[in-house]
């Protein structure tokens, strides 16, 4: 068991922006509760699983709706301990310990809220290690892990439960529940064992995005060969430097989808085209794919190193692409069906980054 | 008819006419006065010895006073804060995230009670009016005036117009309120801050205001009198009462506009040089580019329109300290009190202004012969930091590799080189050292929209043209010739999971003022 505490807040929100690879909503609001829960309640208990009685349940809690809702919609708290509180009252059993689903955006910080509130341990653990926009986008669904049954929540006191056959059946139900209860409200979901835990899930996530937040924050500061120490725990490089000269966003199917445009800065006529879908999710130099998802790719601000997300991209920014192989454990059967490019409809071979 | 600018900054007090085909009739340098008032008056005086000040139909006003009563938390008036959004929105309470000692200077009361809207319209819950009534009675006690925040209320403001109608029944008409939806766009915090700030500076604007009309009055001038707006526009005296925070960051941007149409350039690098620092902007379309990323204003998170700016402590006043590994430069600077404390002028501190004299930049000010002996490795190194220094923050502010023109403006432009890498060319434009003051006598009227459109009830385009139409009359109203008015910015932000294409819609008009 280790310690997370107020000091190591920032460290942990920044690199959830990076690891947000341009969405997984604006972690700053999910700070402010961070550090208002931490300081009420005490420093958020992060242990391993294997510190959880092996049949100890471990749940997951998550904002799910709209990032553009949330600027508006600032969570009550109560929502997210409603969700988890539902989910074991369904199930008839107290939850030992919570997870975040993923470790990218805001959903980072949220479930280490709930949890210093509810008096439970985090695991250091998380399904992503990186967002996607869709809840069935988790190694748990490859591992075969149901995400129900799913309790959702709003600071009202409404609730609703789904038990599905499948998560990608789980994540339309949410979603529709959620669009009617407003698009700014909570989830609690894949309840599992900690040994399915330590068996299935990307292991140390919460550690890895405090120690990427942290590197990357020395960047900021300008610290003498900060790059290489963040670039070489990232496992991750510069793909293009450049400049945006064009932005173009639409939304369809209900997801904010767009190109974004970087021309070289070397003098070359090099160009990269990232694709959006709230997230990045590919990037082409010069029509050839040469990041893909689940791999990720990181717009950087060129000078403050500030992660910049797909609502802040603007005309005229200065830019580096940071391209980061995805969590290994990633690389199993079924991969590519569920977040490779075919899932977000680019007709696309994945390209393993660094093979 | 004549327009006058009026810049008002830390170091000096520039006061500009311009007659009605743009040309500069008169200009005015005086240094800033501890009470700004006087300089202002004494800029006007100046101005007027070589035009009629009789013939002064439009008076502009720029400054930089609420921007320092924030920063250096001084004269700020104290505020209650209403948020309308329970239950939502109790996890992060009204100036969470403020720096303490500014929290304690303006912060009396805050609280969350129930009200506010969703995204599709649905109240989160009615007004709870009683609540809005107990709170104020407290306000009214304790707070020289209230700020009222609400969930979703750029699209929704029922609710803020609800509390106000109620604080003023109970704490009287003339207890000042800020309401959110008049102030800021989408992003509850940040909007609640900015109105937060909006009600402790209306104090600064109330004397800024009277003092500015007194000036006018002083000098028999019967006009309309102006405060310019951040984004380069203008707004009336009286709006300016209501919402001083929008004129936070008006000193760069005058600059920036006024720069640009001195030298009749749209698209250039500004490099605006004062006594103490120095501010790199880039115009699009004879705008200043404007910050894509939350601007923080005296540590506190707000959302405002504000131009995408590098301040560097760069100035005439900056102090050089030669040393054993070379020299050093500022970030401090003797200000206003360059003309005592220069070397050149018989001080004893060693400036960037003594430095530019010795190394030729500089003439005409100042004895020459006073820096005769400075020891020629230290102004070669202050130059040469100097001239890095731009070069550096120039290529980063470039919208594209190719090279642009650089303005350089300000009492302090003598220090910027003939040659910049990354600029095409250096430009001086006439009248360089008060662009400021001119671009606040050249500022238009402006109009804007921003809520939150379903495009399935009627289609994009209609929304579009409907929110055009809003943002082109919001302009005449604030005082645009209406056949000049035009749509300076159209933005839209899709809101993700909405079927049927919920967006965000940002329309922004301006054109010159009407006679």
């Amino acid at each position: 068991m280790r310690e997370l505490t107020l000091d190591q807040v920032d460290d942990l929100a920044l690199g959830a922006t990076l690891l947000g690879t341009g969405g997984g909503g604006d972690p700053y609001v999910a700070r402010l509760m961070l550090r208002g829960a931490i300081s009420r309640y005490g420093p958020v208990r992060v242990i391993e699983a294997g510190e959880l009685p092996p049949d100890g349940l471990v749940m997951t809690t998550a904002v799910v709706g709209a990032p553009t809702v949330l600027l508006e919609k600032i969570p009550a708290g109560t929502e997210f301990t409603t969700s988890v509180k539902a989910l074991s009252s369904y199930l008839g059993r107290e939850p030992a310990a919570l997870m975040p689903i993923e470790v990218g955006g805001l959903n980072t910080l949220l479930p280490l809220a709930t949890a210093v509130e509810m008096g439970l341990p985090v695991v250091d653990a998380d399904g992503m290690r990186r967002a996607f926009p869709q809840i069935e986008m988790t190694i748990f669904t490859l591992a075969g892990i149901s995400a129900s049954p799913m309790a959702v929540a709003d600071e009202k006191g409404n609730l609703c439960v789904f038990e599905t056959n499948t998560n990608q059946l789980g994540e339309i139900l949410v979603r529709g529940a959620v669009m009617s209860l407003t698009l700014a409200n909570a989830m609690a979901s894949y309840t599992m064992t900690a040994g399915e835990v330590a068996e299935h899930a990307i292991i140390g996530s919460v550690s890895y995005c405090t120690e990427l937040g942290r590197r990357l924050s020395a960047v900021q500061q300008g610290e003498a060969g900060a790059y290489d120490r963040f670039l070489e725990f990232a496992e991750g490089r510069i793909v293009f430097s450049g400049t945006i000269v064009d932005v173009e966003r639409r939304t369809t199917e209900g997801f904010a989808k767009g190109t974004v445009t970087i021309e070289a800065r070397d003098g070359s006529d090099s160009v990269m085209k990232v694709g959006i879908q709230n997230e990045f999710l590919v990037a082409f130099r010069d029509g050839e794919p040469v990041v893909t998802s689940p791999d990720l790719i990181c717009i950087l601000d060129a000078e403050t190193a500030t992660p910049i997300t797909t609502e802040t991209l603007t005309y005229g920014q200065r830019v580096n692409v940071v391209a980061m192989p995805c969590a290994p454990e990633w690389h199993r059967e079924g991969m590519l069906e569920l977040v490779g490019p075919r899932a977000f409809g680019y007709d696309l071979e994945y390209k393993r980054l660094g093979a | 008819m004549l327009r006058m600018g009026i810049d008002v900054g830390g170091t000096n007090t520039d006061a500009v006419l311009v007659d009605e085909e743009g040309r500069v009739r008169a200009t005015h340098k005086a240094p800033t006065t501890e009470d700004p008032l006087d300089g202002i008056s004494a800029a006007m005086a100046e101005v007027g010895r070589e035009a009629d000040l009789s013939e002064v139909g439009k008076a502009m006003l720029g400054t930089t006073h609420s921007a320092n009563a924030i920063i250096q938390r001084r004269g700020l008036g104290k505020v209650a804060i209403l948020r309308l959004a329970a239950p939502s929105s109790l996890a992060v309470p009204p100036g969470a995230d403020w720096p303490d000692d500014l929290r304690s200077a303006v912060i009396v009361a805050e609280e969350i009670i129930e009200g506010g809207y969703e995204y599709d319209g649905r109240v989160i819950a009615e007004l709870d009016e009683s609540a809005v009534r107990r709170f104020a009675n407290q306000a009214a006690g304790t707070a020289d005036a209230a700020a009222v925040s609400c969930a979703f209320s750029p699209a929704n403001y029922e609710h803020e117009l609800r509390a106000a109608a109620i604080l003023a029944e109970e704490a009287g008409d003339d207890f000042p309120v800020s309401l959110s939806h008049r102030v800021g766009t989408l992003g509850l915090l940040e909007r609640e801050n900015a109105t937060m700030l909006n009600a402790a500076l209306l104090g600064v604007a109330r004397r800024v205001v009277d003092g500015f009309r007194r000036a006018l009055q002083q000098h028999g001038i019967d006009a309309m009198a102006y405060i310019t707006q951040n984004d380069g526009t203008l707004m009336t005296a009286d709006r300016a009462l209501e919402m001083p925070v929008l004129s936070l960051g008006s000193g760069p941007t005058n600059s920036m506009r006024g720069a640009c149409s001195l030298a009749g350039l749209t698209d250039a690098l500004v490099v605006d040089v004062g006594g103490t620092s120095t501010d790199i902007g880039i115009l699009v379309d004879g705008f200043p580019r404007e910050s894509a990323t939350a601007v923080y204003v005296g540590g506190v998170r707000t959302n405002f329109r504000m131009p995408d700016l590098i301040s560097i402590g760069l100035g005439g006043g900056t102090i050089v300290r030669p040393g054993e590994d070379g020299v050093s430069v500022g970030p401090d600077s003797v200000g206003y009190r360059v003309t005592e404390e220069a070397l050149v002028c018989g001080g004893s501190t060693l400036t960037l202004s003594d430095v530019s004299v010795a190394g030729g930049r500089l003439s005409g000010f100042g004895d020459p012969a006073l820096v005769a002996d400075a020891d020629p490795a230290a102004v070669t190194g202050a130059l040469r930091w100097v001239d890095e220094q731009l070069a550096a923050r120039c290529e980063r502010m470039k919208a594209s590799r190719e090279p642009m023109p650089l303005l350089a403006v300000g009492g302090g432009a003598h220090l910027v080189p003939e040659r910049v890498t990354g600029a095409s060319e250096v430009v001086r434009p006439d009248h360089y050292p008060v662009a400021n003051a001119f671009g606040a006598a050249i500022a238009e009227a402006s109009g804007t929209v921003d809520r939150v459109y379903q495009y399935d009830s009627s289609s994009r385009e209609e929304c579009l043209a409907e929110a055009r139409a809003e943002a082109k009359a919001a302009a005449v109203q604030a005082g645009a010739d209406p056949d000049h008015v035009r749509v300076t910015s159209v933005a839209e932000v899709p809101m993700t999971y909405i079927p049927g294409g919920g967006c965000r819609v940002q329309v922004k008009a301006a054109g010159r003022l009407g006679s």
